[in-house]
């Protein structure tokens, strides 16, 4: 599992720095050149027209083609969540899908939620709790647990409720359950539920 | 990952005759396991047909008064319908039980029923594989086996099928909507639509080429007690060793679906016919001519303590 999740992330830093001269929106080169299609989507509110290789996963039309490297690749295969992101509202695996079946979605990324100076309150709720130790896993969690703070809200049910048909409440237990997908390596757990905890009271 | 051609089908009958005019083509909806497989190069489809665009993504209720869940239902929006939350609780239970929230957002009611095994051999392209290079053997048989199947294996291949969703399914009878490349329409009961793998373990349905899942039904509620007991090696986010889907009538009857134990989702009519008589009873039917290896004998009694937790569970229900 290991090997895998480093091999993976070498062959992406890899690809990343062979593809350095390419300006931003161009296609880095694949090793063998396939069937490519256009595909148009909003990042973070603007609207960004891609020529990609069908075989782009949304994840590398954001970091390769927009150069948005915020979104991490981690084990590429859609088991740790270091590429989650916001499409059409709700959080996935930017891993697992093709950047051509997300023709026309509204797609926010780490980059869209905050800006250095202007912190989202869940960005400055994980600095203030040091939700994170490398920082390699953080956008992900940090897109998840603004998810996940929403699905509360939209009342969708989880493994850990004792009664289905009452709503959720936005405890520590439904944290830790809901942020299964995002793993942490060097265990900042329990602070990133007490950054959620502390955004999810000032939301309520 | 090899490269493939794109395109986005309009209609189900469409696609499905998309998908037998060309070659090597294939189906992905929420693509959480195909990508997956395609990236390891296990699955190499020339084509894939998006079938995301085609409106399945709707939960009806039948003149049965059952429901009718589109192939595109999402398995967050499955476990999260009320009328599935009231009515058929074990189905929300398992859905809730799998995978994480990211693929749960993803991740499709069709695709769920025909996610691939999750054995370790039919992942590691080194190693000799049956299921994905026919002929090639099974590695899994005295190897490391300890997530495997134990009922309906063969000497071709002992993966077990990862899914808790279709164990749910299983106990709620539900049926499979689809339709063939000629526009035909075909109704399959879900215990007939995974086939145990004998010697062809490279087919795991009944669908014939080209032939799409346009929706699930489910007859109309049968009350009970919905529960669903998932073992697992993690608290969250793992895959089952064994699970439980049961649903509890006050008088002791009911149904029992396990997960993990066999390449499809296993339950026997018959073997229900002993659950006021308890466990274990129920057990040693459901669970006879069981072929354990070493390293995954523990299922055995691992499924009637876990029956016996659910039954408990059950009677002490308010």
């Amino acid at each position: 599992m290991l090997i895998g999740a480093v091999a993976s992330t070498a062959t992406a830093a890899a690809a990343s720095a062979a593809s350095g001269q390419t300006v931003s929106g161009s296609a880095p080169a694949p090793a063998t050149p396939g069937p490519t299609s256009q595909v148009s989507l909003t990042v973070n509110g603007q609207v960004r027209s891609l020529h990609v290789d069908t075989r782009t996963t949304l994840l590398d039309a954001l970091r390769e083609h927009l150069r948005l490297t915020g979104t991490k690749k981690g084990c590429d295969h859609g088991q740790c969540g270091a590429c989650t992101v916001i499409v059409e509202g709700r959080r996935i695996n930017s891993c697992l899908t093709l950047a051509v079946m997300h023709e026309g979605d509204r797609i926010t990324t780490i980059e869209g939620l905050g800006t250095p100076e202007h912190l989202h309150p869940m960005q400055a709720a994980f600095i203030k709790h040091d939700g994170y130790q490398c920082g390699y896993c953080t956008p992900g969690q940090i897109c998840s647990s603004l998810a996940v703070l929403d699905e509360i809200k939209a009342g969708i049910p989880s493994h850990v409720g004792d009664d289905l048909l009452a709503s959720p409440e936005a405890t520590a237990a439904e944290f830790r359950e809901r942020m299964s997908g995002n793993i942490c390596r060097c265990g900042a757990y329990s602070n990133i539920i007490d950054a959620m905890v502390e955004v999810a009271g000032r939301r309520a | 990952m090899k490269s493939f051609t794109y395109e986005r089908a309009h209609s189900p009958a469409e696609a499905a005759a998309a998908a037998v005019r060309i070659p090597e083509a294939k189906f992905i909806a929420g693509g959480t396991n195909l990508l997956d497989l395609m990236k390891l190069e296990i699955e190499t489809p020339a084509h894939l047909i998006d079938v995301n665009g085609l409106a399945l993504d709707a939960i009806e209720t039948t003149p049965e008064g059952g429901l009718r869940i589109g192939a595109l239902v999402r398995n967050t929006d499955l476990a999260a319908d009320q009328r599935v939350r009231r009515d058929y609780g074990l189905l929300s239970r398992a859905l809730l039980a799998g995978a994480s929230g990211q693929l749960r957002n993803k991740a499709t009611t069709a695709g769920n029923l025909l996610q691939r095994t999750r054995c370790p051999y039919f992942y590691d392209t080194n190693q000799p594989c049956n299921k994905r290079k026919p002929g090639s053997g099974c590695a899994a048989i005295g190897g490391f086996s300890r997530g495997h199947a134990l009922m309906g294996v063969s000497d071709a291949c002992i993966a077990s099928h990862p899914s808790d969703m279709a164990v749910a399914m299983r106990a709620l009878d539900a049926v499979v909507e689809t339709v063939k490349p000629d526009g035909s329409k075909r109704r399959i009961p879900i215990a007939e639509l995974h086939r145990l793998p004998g010697d062809t373990p490279q087919n795991e349905t009944t669908l014939t080429p080209g032939e799409l899942i346009v929706a699930v039904t489910l007859p109309k509620p049968v009350g009970g007690k919905h529960i669903y007991r998932k073992v697992r090696d993690r608290a969250s986010y793992a895959f089952a060793l064994i699970s439980v889907g049961a649903i509890v009538q006050p008088d002791g009857t009911g149904r029992v679906a396990l997960g993990g134990v066999a390449p499809k989702p296993w339950r026997l009519e018959a073997a229900e016919a002993e659950l006021p008589n308890g466990a274990k009873a129920v057990t040693a039917k459901l669970l006879a001519g069981a072929k354990a290896t070493r390293e995954n004998a523990f299922k055995v009694p691992l499924v009637e303590r876990a029956l016996a937790a659910v039954l408990s569970e059950a009677r002490n229900q308010p």
